[in-house]
């Protein structure tokens, strides 16, 4: 190998490097700014206003909440609809739970998202973005709440999640679910804010609360957090999720990049060189020389 | 004027010479053409369709089972099988064992060819395939995506294979000039590919690292990269025995009497690099089983297809390659391969389809349309490998 390869081969692994150069650390937000959504379900009494609002606003299924008996099963979120409410009976009675994207504070699906298509805009909020979208749905694999919905229906398919109407925010509304829900079960402010209320309700009615707030801890902290009356596993919610944020789990392996990019060349090209000289003993000195020679006549 | 005449006929030449070589040689009515040619056929019907209705229309993908079988087997799968490409490459021309030289084209051209296709398959599982150069053209990079880095390395490790192979199409078209040019690429490119290959081999599996809680704990792990890793090398050693031997009886009418009887040569020394790989795998696997403590896990069906896989599909042909390597047994030798390939075949499926979202009640099956359309890639990879060696001097390597 002569330093004319050697040089060649090193620009070709720099230039690939800087191409990828994938190990970019996480975003980081002001928390301060970091906004969200405090679902008490002691408050709700299942009455779908959200549900309303948010298929009216978004121009997607607007269900009859009066005649479609959907409380009886437990439904999830679709393509045709950002946010559910199912209802749960427990030792203390019904309780209703509204399910949607938790726009967690670091996002498995934006960080999934080979094209940026799903990102976390300033504040919080996980938002879909068409233009740039790929349709590989690794959102969907990574997300540990299952929220991004895929219309498989379509030829041209969107991936379809609550926004935390991004829109409504930017003009300083409050998300339609908020806005609509007659009872304050759904508190929308800045996380921080909204985890000393849920905090303030626990501590003044001790009894009538879990001593746990759903999305405080849970990957690393979301954007919509709940209270409940019974333990989080009765009313739907996954508890094995772990307090990690998820973007973790793929971040050694993404550190380790640039160092194997350039690592791997340099031993494989020590390696070579190794075996070169050792086949060919004292000749391979013969053919340097030859080299140089060859370059001198040039 | 007679310069332009003299250019005029000789791209005429060229012409012919390709229109030639693009019509098909031998007997139509055989076998092989008879399956594939009706499944290729429906496959691109129902490829059609698929853009048209939408992928719910052929596939039984949801919401909770995002991929399936064309993910899983084709892209998942189908890169780990062709890892043969880098590793023959690393043995021959960075270690330098010219014993393996006689391989090196139809692995690489194998390769090349196999993430052509099964990276390709990748482009009819997107929703959206029309914004895929999105992750190219550098409007939207997801610097901290798996699946960004693995984009990048589909696209670049298909150059260096192109660029690896590309003296044998030099030799074919007579431009000895071209060809000596492009051979002193071959360092530069090996010594990327292999580079590229343990990222993407390895990211593969990372892909899977977000979905912990949907992957059932006996195939998930934080050390996915490095089990993928570890045994896309064997999955490749096991793929060239494999190969080379249905490629031995099928286009034996191609390969020099004399590269008969050294390939088998070449079959024991894979089979030793395939056990040694395949026993560190092994206790890779072992070593995070007690490691985390899973002995509770193996009790019920689960535990069982864990066990058929690790045990029965990795640890038994890891000792028939021993065994075959030391008694000089070809036979055991190529039974263990086919083990390791279905063991391959098992564990990628088991992580990325049939132990995702294991709780799940409605569990994936695929459609016939989705087996179909897999069939569909692996045959028309197959048709253009046979145009590739039929034409191209693939096997005889002119030295």
């Amino acid at each position: 190998m002569d330093r004319r390869n050697f040089l060649k081969t090193s620009l070709v692994v720099g230039g690939t490097a800087l191409t990828c150069k994938n190990a970019r650390a996480q975003e980081q937000h002001n928390p301060d700014e970091f906004v969200g959504i405090l679902v008490d379900t002691t408050r709700c009494i299942g009455c779908r206003a959200c549900e309303i609002a948010c298929g009216e606003t978004w121009g997607m299924h607007v269900p009859d909440v009066l005649n479609d008996g959907a409380l009886e099963t437990h439904r999830n979120t679709d393509e045709n609809q950002f946010t559910v409410v199912n209802k749960f009976e427990t030792e203390k009675g019904d309780v209703f739970v509204k399910k949607q994207c938790m726009h967690c504070y670091q996002a498995a699906c934006a960080t999934a998202c080979p094209t940026e298509a799903m990102k976390q805009m300033q504040g919080g909020p996980v938002v879909w973005r068409g233009n740039k979208c790929i349709g590989c749905r690794f959102c969907m694999v990574s997300c540990p709440f299952d929220m991004p919905k895929f219309e498989y229906d379509e030829w041209n398919p969107k991936l379809q999640k609550c926004t935390m109407c991004f829109e409504r925010l930017e003009k300083g509304q409050k998300p339609a679910c908020v806005a609509a829900c007659p009872t304050d079960a759904l508190m929308f402010g800045p996380r921080l804010k909204n985890l000393e209320v849920a905090r303030h309700r626990i501590y003044s009615h001790p009894d009538e609360y879990e001593h746990h707030i759903y999305g405080e801890h849970e990957v690393g902290g979301t954007g919509y957090i709940y209270l409940s009356a019974v333990p989080f596993d009765q009313i739907g919610f996954r508890t094995d999720l772990g307090k990690r944020p998820y973007p973790e789990y793929t971040k050694e392996f993404l550190y380790a990049v640039p160092m194997i990019l350039f690592g791997v060349p340099a031993f494989l090209l020590g390696l070579n060189a190794l075996a070169d000289s050792s086949r060919s003993g004292p000749e391979s000195e013969f053919s340097l020389e030859f080299d140089i020679d060859n370059e001198g006549d040039k | 004027m007679n310069n332009n005449v003299a250019i005029n006929a000789s791209f005429g030449n060229l012409f012919r010479f390709f229109i030639q070589e693009l019509k098909p040689r031998g007997p139509w009515l055989t076998p092989f053409n008879i399956i594939s040619i009706p499944v290729i056929l429906v496959g691109l019907g129902i490829l059609v369709y698929r853009f048209i209705h939408g992928l719910g229309s052929v596939t039984n993908l949801s919401q909770e089972t995002p991929w399936g079988l064309w993910m899983g087997f084709d892209v998942v799968t189908g890169v780990a099988l062709a890892g043969g490409a880098y590793v023959i490459t690393f043995v021959v021309y960075v270690v330098g064992l010219d014993k393996y030289h006689g391989i090196v084209r139809a692995t690489v051209l194998n390769g090349l060819l196999a993430y052509c296709f099964y990276g390709g398959a990748l482009l009819i599982d997107l929703g959206r395939p029309w914004n895929a150069p999105n992750p190219y053209i550098g409007n939207s990079f997801g610097f901290s995506s798996v699946l960004f880095l693995i984009c990048w390395h589909f696209l670049l490790y298909m150059v260096c294979e192109f660029v690896e192979f590309s003296p044998v199409i030099a030799e074919w078209l007579h431009l000895e000039k071209a060809k000596r040019f492009l051979k002193k690429l071959t360092l530069a490119t090996v010594v990327l590919g292999i580079t590229l290959s343990i990222l993407h081999q390895s990211g593969l599996g990372a892909l899977f690292l977000m979905a912990k809680p949907k992957i059932h704990p006996l195939w998930w792990s934080e050390f996915i990269p490095i089990l993928f890793f570890v045994s896309s090398i064997y999955a490749g050693l096991s793929m060239i025995i494999f190969e080379g031997t249905v490629s031995h009886k099928v286009f034996s009418h191609l390969i020099p009497e004399k590269h008969h009887h050294h390939f088998d040569d070449i079959v024991f020394g894979l089979a030793k690099g395939a056990a040694i790989t395949m026993f560190v795998y092994y206790f890779f696997k072992a070593l995070l089983f007690i490691h985390d403590k899973q002995w509770d896990l193996i009790a019920d069906g689960w535990g069982l297809w864990y066990l058929l896989e690790v045990i029965g599909f990795v640890l038994v042909p890891a000792l028939m390659f021993a065994f075959g390597f030391k008694h000089r047994s070809l036979r055991i030798i190529k039974i263990a391969a086919v083990m390791a390939l279905i063991g391959i075949i098992l564990n990628r499926l088991n992580v990325s389809v049939i132990a995702f979202n294991w709780y799940s009640v409605a569990h994936y099956v695929p459609t016939w349309q989705e087996i179909v359309v897999t069939f569909m890639v692996i045959f028309s990879e197959l048709w253009v490998f046979r145009w590739f060696v039929t034409r191209l001097p693939v096997f005889d390597s002119g030295h």
